[in-house]
This record gives C-alpha cells, sequence and structure tokens, in this order.
C-alpha cells in the first residue's frame, strides 16, 4: 500500500519572530525551519503503517520553494521512499494551497494522503479537509492512531474528552494529530540513504490567493509580574485572582 | 557551525539535535549526579550509527570524514549533552583502520561498527610518565606467540564500558632503543577475555567520566593482537592522535556555542534593575568575546578537518584547533557563569555540569602546554623545551 504524507516548511517553534517591514509577513532573517511538527505525526504515521503492511511506499508531497528541499530531505532521512517538490511561492491561502496539492494527488494511485492537523505558522487546518473534498475522498481529521486493512483504515479520532472510532473507505484523506505517532530521529544510515533517494520537482500549477494577509501584529506584552501577599494567608487572593481576573481555573 | 549559524540548518547537525532532545538536562544532570554511564544515550547514538560515521562502507560504516565527525560530536555538546560517554567509540578504532591487517580489520571493525563492540578505550597515560609518553614503562615481553604484559596506566577512560581496549606499551626497554619514541608497540585487548590479568579500579573526578586505573599482572596477549609494526605504536598513534584532536576541538567548539546560546538567551530574559541584564556591556561583551572566539576555533579546527580529511597529516592544526577551542569554551563557560549570576551555580541550570566537563579539555588528552611546545618547536623552530 502507497501512502502520500503532504508537509510544510515551517519557522521552527523556538524562533523568535519578527514581523517584516511590509507588515503583513515575517521577517525570514534568522529564521530556523522545520518539518511542521504535525506532519512529522503524520509521516510517522504513514511509515509505521507501511512497516507493518511490510510493503507499500510512502512519498512526501511538498508546496514550496527551493529551500523546501531541505525539509524534504529530512523526510526522505527519516525513511519516506521518495519525494515531490511542486515548485511554487507557497500562500497563506488553504484553499490556493489545497488546489495545488489536489492537481498533483489526482494522478496518484496512494490509497491514503496524509496531512498534519495543522501547520503551526498559520494553524488554518484547512488544507486536509479541502484536499479530500477536491478529490472527492472520506476525511478523517485528527486521527491519534490507525490501523489499515482491505479497503478500509480505522482511525482512532482525539475528541474533546475522549476518543472516537471511525472507518475510511479508502482511498482516504486523513490529517494526523499528537498520538500514537512519536516521530523517530534520523539515523546517519538514513541521511546517507537519503542522497540516493528521488526528489523529483515539478513547476505547481498556478493558482491566485484569494485570502491575503492585512497586516500581522505582536501579541500584547506580558504585564509584570506581581506579588499577591506571603505565607499560607495569600492563598485565598491568589485563588480568587486566578479564578476572576486571569480565568484560569 | 557556521550553517548553523545562518538559518539554513546543517542537516546532519539537525538530525543530531533531534536525536540529543529525546535526552534533555534532566537526563544529564541525574547521570551526573548519579555518576551514571549514560547507556541510553549511547546506546540510541550507536544504534542510529552515529559513532560509526568514520569506519569505511565495506565494515558496515559511513566511511565519512572528520568534517562529518566533527559535526555529530559539536551539534551534541552544543545541546548540552556529553559525547565524551562515547566518543572514542568513533576514533579509537583509527590506529587500527590505517595500520591493522586485512584480518584485524575484518575481525573487529564490522563489531565496532555495529555497536556490539565497543572499543572506546586507549590506554596511554602512566603515572610516572605523565605526558611524557615516551617514558611510559608498562612492558610487553615477547614470548613466543605472544606477549606478556606488565605494568600500570591511569586516567584510562571508558575502560570499564568497552570490549575492546587499544593498549600502547614498549616492547623494547628505553636503555636499548636510538630514539626514546622507538621500541613501543600498539595492541588491541579482548576485555572479555583476560580474566583477573587486567585489573581496573575507578578515579573519582569532578566530572561523570568513569576513568580509572588500570593494572596488567601478566596478561597474555596473542601476537596477532599487535596492530602494525612492532616498535613502531608511538608513530602509528600519531594520526589518531590528530583525529582526536581535531575532534575533541569540535567538542569544545560545541560546548563553547552551548554556553554562547544559553548567556545570550539568559541575558534577554533575566530583568534586573528594571532592564535586561544583557543590555549592559558588562554582561554583553564577555559573551560577545567568547562568541568570537569559538568561531575563530572553529575555523581553525574546520581548516585541520580540511587537510586531514585530505589525506594530510596536520599536526599543527590539530594542535592549534584542540587548544584554541578548549580556550575558547572555557571562556566561554566563565561568560555563562558570570551572567547567570547565582544560577549558573544550581545544578538544575545545566550550566555549572557544562563549566565542569568544558573544562577536562584544557587538560586532555594533551596538556595545552605541551601543545605550546609543539607549536614552538616543530612550527617556529625554537629549541625543544622538554
Ligand atoms: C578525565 C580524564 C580522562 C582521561 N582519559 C585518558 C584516556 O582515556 N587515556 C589516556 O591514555 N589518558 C587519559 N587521560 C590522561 C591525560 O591525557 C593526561 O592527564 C594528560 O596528558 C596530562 O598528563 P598528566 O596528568 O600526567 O600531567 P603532567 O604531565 O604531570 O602535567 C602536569 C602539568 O605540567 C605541565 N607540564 C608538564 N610538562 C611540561 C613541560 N615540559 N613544559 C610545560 N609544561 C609542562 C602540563 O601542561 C600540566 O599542566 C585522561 C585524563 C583525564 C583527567
Amino acid at each position: 500500500m502507497n501512502i502520500t504524507v503532504c508537509v510544510k516548511r515551517v519557522p521552527d517553534t523556538e524562533t523568535r519572530i519578527r514581523i517584516a517591514a511590509s507588515g503583513n509577513e515575517i521577517d525570514e532573517g534568522g529564521v530556523k525551519y522545520v518539518l511542521s511538527p504535525y506532519d512529522e505525526f503524520a509521516l510517522e504515521a504513514a511509515l509505521q503503517v507501511v512497516e507493518e503492511a511490510g510493503s507499500g511506499r510512502v512519498t512526501v508531497l511538498s508546496f514550496g520553494g527551493d529551500a523546501t528541499k531541505e525539509s524534504l530531505r529530512s523526510a526522505l532521512a527519516l525513511g519516506a521512499h521518495e519525494a515531490v517538490l511542486l515548485k511554487g511561492e507557497p500562500t497563506m491561502d488553504g484553499w490556493a494551497t489545497a488546489q495545488v496539492l489536489a492537481s498533483e494527488l489526482e494522478g496518484d494511485d496512494a490509497a491514503l494522503v496524509l496531512f498534519g492537523v495543522k501547520a503551526v505558522d498559520d494553524d488554518q487546518q484547512q488544507v486536509g479537509p479541502m484536499v479530500a473534498e477536491l478529490l472527492g475522498r472520506p476525511c478523517a481529521t485528527a486521527v491519534a492512531a490507525m490501523e489499515v486493512g482491505d479497503g478500509v483504515a480505522t482511525c482512532w479520532r482525539t475528541v474533546e474528552g475522549g476518543q472516537e472510532v471511525v472507518e475510511i473507505d479508502l482511498p482516504a484523506v486523513a490529517t494526523v494529530t499528537k498520538g500514537k505517532y512519536e516521530p523517530r530521529y534520523a539515523s546517519l544510515r538514513g541521511i546517507m540513504a537519503a542522497k540516493r533517494k528521488p526528489l523529483r520537482e515539478k513547476e505547481a500549477a498556478v493558482v491566485e490567493p484569494g485570502f491575503v494577509v492585512e497586516s500581522l501584529e505582536y501579541p500584547p506584552p506580558r504585564p509584570e509580574g506581581r506579588i499577591v501577599g506571603e505565607g499560607p494567608e495569600a492563598t485565598a487572593e491568589l485563588v480568587r485572582l486566578l479564578r476572576e481576573e486571569a480565568k484560569a481555573i | 557551525m557556521t550553517q548553523a549559524e545562518n538559518g539554513s540548518p546543517d542537516e546532519l547537525a539537525a538530525a543530531v539535535r533531534d536525536l540529543c532532545s529525546r535526552f534533555g538536562e534532566e537526563y544529564w544532570r541525574k547521570a551526573d549526579e548519579a555518576r551514571a554511564y549514560p547507556e541510553a544515550f549511547v546506546a540510541a547514538l550507536t544504534e542510529a550509527g552515529y559513532l560509526a560515521c568514520l569506519i569505511p562502507e565495506e565494515y558496515g560504516g559511513a566511511g565519512l570524514g572528520l568534517a562529518e565527525a566533527g559535526t555529530i560530536l559539536e551539534e551534541i555538546n552544543r545541546t548540552g549533552a556529553n559525547a565524551a560517554a562515547c566518543h572514542a567509540q568513533m576514533y579509537t578504532m583509527g590506529t587500527l583502520l590505517r595500520h591493522g591487517s586485512r584480518e584485524q580489520k575484518a575481525r573487529f571493525l564490522p563489531g565496532i561498527a555495529s555497536g556490539e563492540l565497543r572499543l572506546q578505550a586507549f590506554a596511554v597515560t602512566e603515572p610516572d610518565a605523565g605526558s611524557d609518553t615516551a617514558r611510559i614503562r608498562t612492558f610487553a615481553e615477547r614470548r613466543g606467540d605472544r606477549y606478556v604484559v606488565n605494568g600500570q596506566k591511569v586516567f584510562i577512560s571508558r575502560v570499564d564500558h568497552s570490549d575492546l581496549m587499544m593498549l600502547l606499551a614498549r616492547t623494547t626497554p628505553e636503555a636499548k632503543v636510538a630514539k626514546r619514541t622507538d621500541g613501543l608497540s600498539v595492541f588491541m585487548v579482548d576485555l572479555r577475555e583476560t580474566g583477573g590479568s587486567v585489573r581496573t579500579r575507578p578515579v573519582a573526578t569532578m566530572i561523570n567520566h568513569h576513568t580509572s586505573e588500570v593494572f596488567f599482572d601478566d596478561l597474555e596477549l596473542p601476537a596477532e593482537n599487535r596492530i602494525g609494526e612492532e616498535g613502531e605504536g608511538f608513530r602509528h598513534i600519531l594520526s589518531g592522535m590528530n583525529a582526536e584532536r581535531i575532534l575533541l576541538a569540535s567538542e569544545s567548539v560545541g560546548d563553547g556555542l552551548y554556553f554562547v546560546d544559553r548567556a545570550a538567551a539568559y541575558a534577554r530574559e533575566r530583568r534586573v534593575f528594571g532592564r535586561a541584564i544583557g543590555k549592559n556591556q558588562g554582561v554583553q561583551f564577555p559573551i560577545a568575546d567568547a562568541y568570537i572566539d569559538v568561531c575563530a576555533a572553529a575555523a581553525v579546527r574546520d581548516r585541520a578537518a580540511r587537510l586531514y580529511d585530505g589525506g594530510g597529516s596536520p599536526g599543527a592544526e590539530a594542535n592549534m584547533a584542540k587548544y584554541l577551542a578548549s580556550r575558547a569554551a572555557w571562556k566561554a563557560a566563565n561568560a555563562a557563569m558570570d551572567a547567570f549570576g547565582g544560577w549558573g551555580m544550581a545544578s538544575e541550570y545545566g550550566i555549572e555540569r557544562k563549566f565542569r566537563e568544558a573544562r577536562l579539555y584544557m587538560v586532555a588528552p594533551v596538556a595545552n602546554n605541551l601543545v605550546l611546545g609543539h607549536i614552538a618547536q616543530h612550527v617556529l623552530k625554537m629549541p625543544r623545551s622538554f
């Protein structure tokens, strides 16, 4: 069984983000990029499913610029069999991105297309379900664990307060979240082998974005800490403030 | 390092960082407190093949050079981990690789590459010889098809976590050789087969380093365990020593960057007198000063690695890299200690552990004074001072 995993290159969550002079994008200088962490869960899920099946290939697919090759190679080092880069200017428009990916995936024989539940840069959670819609396939979102059988995948979904078990007919689309799939780390052999694995580059379909980022703003600065009092006597006041002011409990 | 600095992280470094992230400060602090061997970390690194970086592919390794090996060790230390637990598994086999016979290599290298055999102890230093290696007295006497070894070594690291140990011993008494460096030979000791003839006694140190005294009492070694020519041992290990210096320089560069990364981050965040402490030149300058030294050391290390990987024997560059990097790391360690104030001393921050660990490379594997002696004599052609 073949699986395609769509991945995105995003700023490392530990990077200190600065807004560029244009005011509607981030300043890329000094930013470290990584594979979006949820996409790592999806990749790990794909690798485990294929390993358990004992056959099949994992393809990683990404829409992005030249630098995205670095992320694809790191996915190859982790064990993906091949990579495809759809070369183009990535956009914040989930719908446009979904159309670009779907136009490539239409001809794909993968029984499963996996995404991370969201990309950690824009948090929109749109692209996976939109691609499913464009391909006319069922979609399970926020999948924490899956088992793939004959023509059907059983997915454990994380929902408020518990788990929901769903079955989707293959071919299908799923978005993966934190759960069973703890991403592996690359071995030195994996890194070396990745250099010999195919990384195909294609021009991405051109789709005009209909979603434009107008401006970005920093979160408000954190107020200074406040000492409520000292010793056990202060507890009641602290609890009151946490409940009424901070609404944390 | 330069790649990591400019925002496009080197792939190898990123993969090593990813592995190390599974073993955080808590893991290292506990190991340090218990003086425990970081077995889980070493196993992970071994299993992922990083310690087989320098072993040729035909023996199951990755067939890479010191540039890559240095990247791996630098990155390990930069994350706050301590590569000293297992670095020698990477390079001790170098003497075997360069001077061993086909049979010896086929016998040992695949097991070392897979990690099934740990060869991470190299017994050179003796209590009475110290830095004067040619003075060692541990003697391997030829008797027929065997050698019988008697003597004593000290500071032999990881011997209790090794299956194999490389040994430098005299095979001709010093009085009978033309040059003091003649008459030494290298042996492979299979520690699993030595019975009571090899005893070890731990040396307690200020770091979690697992280093020991080793006593040889009529240790019998088959002659086929001698690596290279009899009497040529000193010259056989020289190339390995250059490699070791370049690699340990990489660890010091990693240490230096660890301190600089941590100190700069803390100086940006910590507020005293109503402002970030990093706003004070008294705080930021020492960190910047140390960073410049670390970068300079890394540049010399890169040059040494390039020369070595190109087939050269860059004795001066390897020594200079080790000297510069150990000093830069130490400067950075002190800058970090100062920037952290009292918290530098608090074990939970990790700084004091790394501070102790980084200090080692000023004395080992060679004391920095001996590096100065080497440069003075061999590069600057001044008289030999020792
Ligand atoms: C934690 C640890 C691990 C080690 N691991 C190993 C190991 O695995 N295998 C191994 O073989 N060895 C190992 N060593 C030993 C290490 O290589 C030696 O400690 C080092 O080479 C210095 O030797 P020494 O301690 O006898 O110092 P000495 O040689 O006694 O030197 C003492 C001081 O005098 C200075 N000095 C000596 N001679 C001169 C001179 N002519 N000119 C100027 N200054 C001089 C030195 O620079 C030093 O500062 C380890 C040491 C430590 C601390």
